[in-house]
């Protein structure tokens, strides 16, 4: 069962340099451990210690947020498209500025 | 038609108009399934943030931390400051904009024209350098306001109080509302307003997948949701990259003679999704989606003309909602 999975440059570092990873899985956080033995280190990004989503980390399947389609647990199958991304949302830059006007 | 004593009177009361065309055809007998539009380019400035930006300026005002002459500082990549560079005219203050220099060229001619003063910082040291170019404005000027429309409960307070009962009174039977995920503010304020009043309602996130140039942070732990998102207040939230937003921005002009900028093509997919899922499961629809702003100020990007290719190539590391 194959899964393609998008990773973004900042965890590049993980899989070598890929852009596109291909992992398996019936639930996201299936895939994520199949992940993880592959490029090791990429789940604790991913994950928190708690076992949470990362706050700052957003994972879209077929490009919707599995944070409404039951997290970790959300169902997936094969052909599945993945994709992660930084929290970032609209406007980027203007998200990082103002954080760090805030103190943050 | 209505008169109003200014122009910021004028803001919100904006058209809702159908799109027999691109709403999906029903099988004989199956309940309808309809797109609506929110035409929110016909504000002021011609984009929605005009509503966000009066209620943070008139709530400034109110509490006390804007006063006659003050200076206003604020992070944006533009519609935002444009509005409050209207604002910010007609009320009797100055405005100062941080905004990466990666925004097309229309936007910073109009924040100009408007009167605002902009400070760039530099698109190619990414959000680190944003950062730093913030951090310095900050300290240099103590003095300086900040409205912060990330964490502003006025911006989406603007939406519970206009844009959703503008909606509900207008489309009584509205089953879905579509909107763009940026400060969060219209989905909030809208979306609590409309869970208040319609039973079942259906609140859907649009949000940009831009080029990975935008995406160069450095750390996770360096990303950053704004304050007022609050995950409860939305069913589903998409995620829409920059080829489908293209198309359905072209879309909207050629079959249904709506010009509008791309985040609203975005959004627009996320509104044709949900729809042809209502269609699928046999459900009557009535989906209401935002146009965010018009498309003027996005035709130096090249990207309304040409391949999707090419349309895809202009806008990669650009802001293009």
């Amino acid at each position: 069962m194959a899964i393609e999975v998008r990773v973004p440059t900042i965890l590049r570092n993980y899989t070598g340099g890929s852009k596109i990873v291909e992992g398996a899985g019936d639930s996201l956080s299936a895939l994520i451990d199949d992940l993880d033995t592959k490029h090791k280190g990429i789940k604790g990004r991913l994950i928190t210690p708690e076992g949470g989503l990362h706050r700052f980390v957003n994972i879209y399947v077929n490009d919707e947020d599995v944070r409404f389609l039951g997290a970790l647990d959300a169902k997936l199958n094969d052909g599945d498209s993945i994709t992660i991304l930084p929290a970032v949302a609209g406007g980027a830059l203007g998200f990082a500025a103002a954080a760090a006007l805030l103190g943050r | 038609m209505a008169r109003f004593e200014s122009l910021l009177d004028a803001c919100g009361g904006t058209p809702l108009v159908g799109l027999p065309r691109l709403s999906p055809v029903v099988p004989e007998g199956a309940p309808p399934v309809r797109l609506w539009a929110k035409l929110e380019d016909r504000n002021p400035t011609g984009s929605i943030k005009d509503r966000a930006a009066l209620y943070m300026v008139r709530d400034a005002e109110e509490s006390g931390h804007l006063r006659p002459g003050d200076t206003i500082l604020e992070p944006t990549s533009g519609n935002t400051g444009i509005a409050l560079a209207m604002v910010a005219k007609l009320r009797g203050y100055r405005l100062v904009c941080v905004m990466p220099e990666n925004v097309s060229a229309e936007r910073t001619q109009m924040l100009r024209m408007y009167g605002a003063e902009i400070i760039f910082s530099p698109a190619a040291g990414g959000s680190n350098q944003a950062v730093a170019t913030a951090k310095q404005i900050a300290a240099e000027h103590p003095d300086w306001k900040m409205l912060f429309q990330y964490g502003n409960p006025a911006n989406a307070r603007a939406h519970f109080e206009t844009t959703g009962p503008e909606l509900l009174h207008d489309l009584p039977t509205i089953t879905h509302f579509v909107a763009g995920l940026g400060t969060t503010g219209t989905l909030m304020g809208t979306g609590r307003f409309l869970r208040e009043k319609v039973d079942g309602i259906q609140i859907i996130a649009a949000e940009p997948r831009y080029g990975e140039l935008v995406y160069g942070l450095r750390n996770i732990d360096e990303g950053y949701v704004p304050e007022l998102y609050d995950a409860s207040v939305l069913t589903r939230r998409f995620s829409v990259g920059t080829r489908d937003a293209v198309l359905r921005t072209r879309q909207l002009v050629e079959v249904e003679g709506i010009f509008a900028g791309f985040s609203s093509g975005a959004i627009l997919h996320a509104a044709l999704a949900v729809a042809h899922e209502a269609v699928k499961a046999g459900r009557r629809a009535d989906v209401a989606f935002v146009i965010a702003d018009g498309g003027w100020k996005y035709l130096s990007t090249g990207a309304y003309g040409g391949t999707l290719n090419d349309a895809e190539e202009a806008l990669e590391g650009q802001l293009w909602a």
